[in-house]
């Protein structure tokens, strides 16, 4: 095989294997506008009709605003606490740095029904009652890797350089984090906190075992798949929640891409 | 300085570490103990004697060695799928384009791991249904229509979607760094392509695929969802029973021996992994 002909084969396999990725997105993309309310293909028609229903749906209504919640807590503790163990990590030896990220990936790194399991018993043991604080707790668990590994990011490469000019100038070592390294964080911080947001926002496996009876909109979207009820309904609220956490996700990439630009 | 700088860090990593300490190694201790636990058969309570009875039964019914086969099975399986079709797209990202192209590929790779995986693992009960867009683009060709919907193969196929992007993204990161003045040298002396690829380019991407594997590979493991969503009636994983026993009339010390399972499976294969260099890239 010459050069340019396996050039061609690699173009190839590499362009469908994105089209394996990204097609059936589109797909659940097209039905939340199918009139119909039996999913066939191709859609019967194009409507919005489902749109309003679902969104008149209370049921649909107050799992939205329990994810909000839920995912609204869990990133700004996720924050706190990433941001700290990014700023506690920075400047220590490396062999330290990587077992503590280490650690810091286990929830999300670790298999979902095992987490979901072990802060089940965890909670059933210490008596406390699955509601919308179990869920806070298990989901900052998991998201706070997410903002550390965005601020840790750009820590590495701020320059110490800033923090000296700073120190220089006679600034205490507070006055330079508060007005040197906050502000040039902030963006690693946002798109961290966005990354968190979307993550916690679309997560179902450790809900399971943590909502007790609180209903998030994946637990909705679960349940009604799994029972084939309010298909319709199910479309739409799909298409809600991919361009819901697809928003925050190209967001926190922008301001990534923006603050490593700085 | 040194001693109160480090005091000072040491300040700031108590909250993030004692959280992840207390609830995070808290729960998996909890898990650890509740697995010699029992539920009292009369009153459903988890009573705190000790027991080994849930290990019993797990080692003498054959169903559940049937359905850890089944779990490990897959997860393998997915892995390998994943590590074969990351390649082409992993080598073009890495080295075929320019930055502009490169920053687009990699959005749109990662773009679907940060999308709803519910959603996705609907996409496919949308293509796959006997109604659904496979079979009608089959229909359309003039083929034989498929009926691969709520089977093993499914699962397979879904998971293999799924977490794609978890071995693309690593795999990238390890092509990358491979100097192109090394796949000159290479050549220089006379390797063929394929030498090139089986002798320089592999071996340095194997703590790529390491990287990737453990994801793939664990996220896969503690799945119930997409068994339940896409798989049949013989697509059980060990998730699946985990979470029947959990509930009101479940067997949360049972469900915790088994899932016991997984953590003793995944930290194996970190182990493994780690002798790979999975965790050099960090």
């Amino acid at each position: 095989m010459n050069g340019s002909l396996r050039n061609i084969a690699v173009w190839t396999a590499a362009l469908a294997v994105l089209a394996f990725l990204l097609l059936p997105l589109c797909v659940v993309l097209i039905y939340a506008f199918d009139a119909a309310s039996v999913q066939v293909w191709p859609i019967r028609g194009l409507s919005l009709k489902w749109f309003v229903s679902t969104w008149a749906d209370e049921e649909v209504r107050s799992a939205l605003l329990i994810s909000v919640e839920v995912a609204g807590l869990a990133t700004l503790l996720a924050s706190v606490l990433g941001t700290l163990a990014a700023l506690g990590m920075n400047g220590l030896s490396s062999r330290i740095v990587q077992a503590g990220s280490f650690f810091l990936t286990l929830p999300i790194a670790m298999p979902g029904v095992l987490t979901g399991i072990a802060m089940n018993s965890f909670f059933t043991t210490c008596g406390l009652p699955f509601n919308l604080v179990t869920l806070v707790i298990a989901h900052t668990t998991f998201c706070t890797v997410v903002v550390y590994s965005n601020v840790m990011a750009r820590l590495r490469r701020l320059s110490p350089t800033l923090l000296e000019a700073a120190q220089d100038m006679g600034a205490t070592p507070f006055q330079g984090f508060l007005t040197v390294t906050l502000p040039l964080l902030g963006g690693a911080i946002m798109s961290g906190m966005l990354l968190a947001f979307a993550l916690s926002f679309d997560e179902v496996i450790v809900s399971t075992f943590t909502a007790g009876s609180e209903t998030t909109l994946p637990l909705w979207i679960f349940g009604a798949i799994r029972l084939g009820q309010h298909m319709p309904e199910v479309n739409v609220v799909v298409f809600a929640v991919m361009a819901v956490t697809l928003v925050p996700v190209v967001m926190g990439q922008k301001l990534a891409a923006s603050a490593s630009r700085e | 300085m040194g001693l109160r700088r480090y005091a000072g860090n040491l300040a700031l990593l108590v909250p993030p570490f004692g959280w992840l300490t207390v609830f995070y190694l808290g729960s998996l201790f909890i898990l650890l103990l509740s697995a010699f636990w029992q539920v009292d058969s009369m009153t459903g309570e988890i009573v705190h004697d000790w027991t080994l009875d849930n290990f019993r039964v797990l080692f003498s019914d054959v169903t559940y060695r049937i359905v850890a086969q089944r779990t490990i099975g897959i997860a393998v399986l997915v892995t390998l799928t994943d590590i074969v079709l990351a390649w082409p797209l992993a080598w073009v990202i890495a080295r075929k384009v320019g930055p502009r192209l490169k920053l687009l590929l990699l959005v749109l790779v990662a773009l679907p791991l940060w999308s709803s995986m519910l959603a996705r693992i609907y996409a496919w009960r949308l293509i796959l249904g006997h109604d659904g867009v496979l079979n009608w683009f089959l229909h359309e060709a003039g083929l034989p229509g498929q009926s691969i919907a709520f089977t093993n193969v499914a699962l397979w196929l879904v998971f293999s979607y799924l977490w794609l992007p978890f071995m693309v993204m690593p795999l990238i990161a390890a092509l990358e760094r491979i100097p192109a003045s090394l796949l000159d040298a290479a050549g220089d002396m006379g390797a063929t392509p394929s030498q090139v690829l089986r002798t320089v380019i592999l071996p340095l991407a194997v703590p790529g695929m390491a990287a990737g594997s453990i994801f793939t590979f664990a996220v896969t493991l503690g799945d119930y969802v997409t068994p339940m969503l896409v798989g049949g009636a013989g697509s059980d994983f060990v998730g699946n029973v985990v979470y029947s026993n959990v509930g009101v009339s479940g067997n949360v010390p049972f469900a915790a021996a088994f899932s016991l399972l997984l953590l003793v499976v995944v930290a194996g294969y970190m182990l493994v992994a780690r002798r790979f260099g999975a965790f050099d890239g960090t």
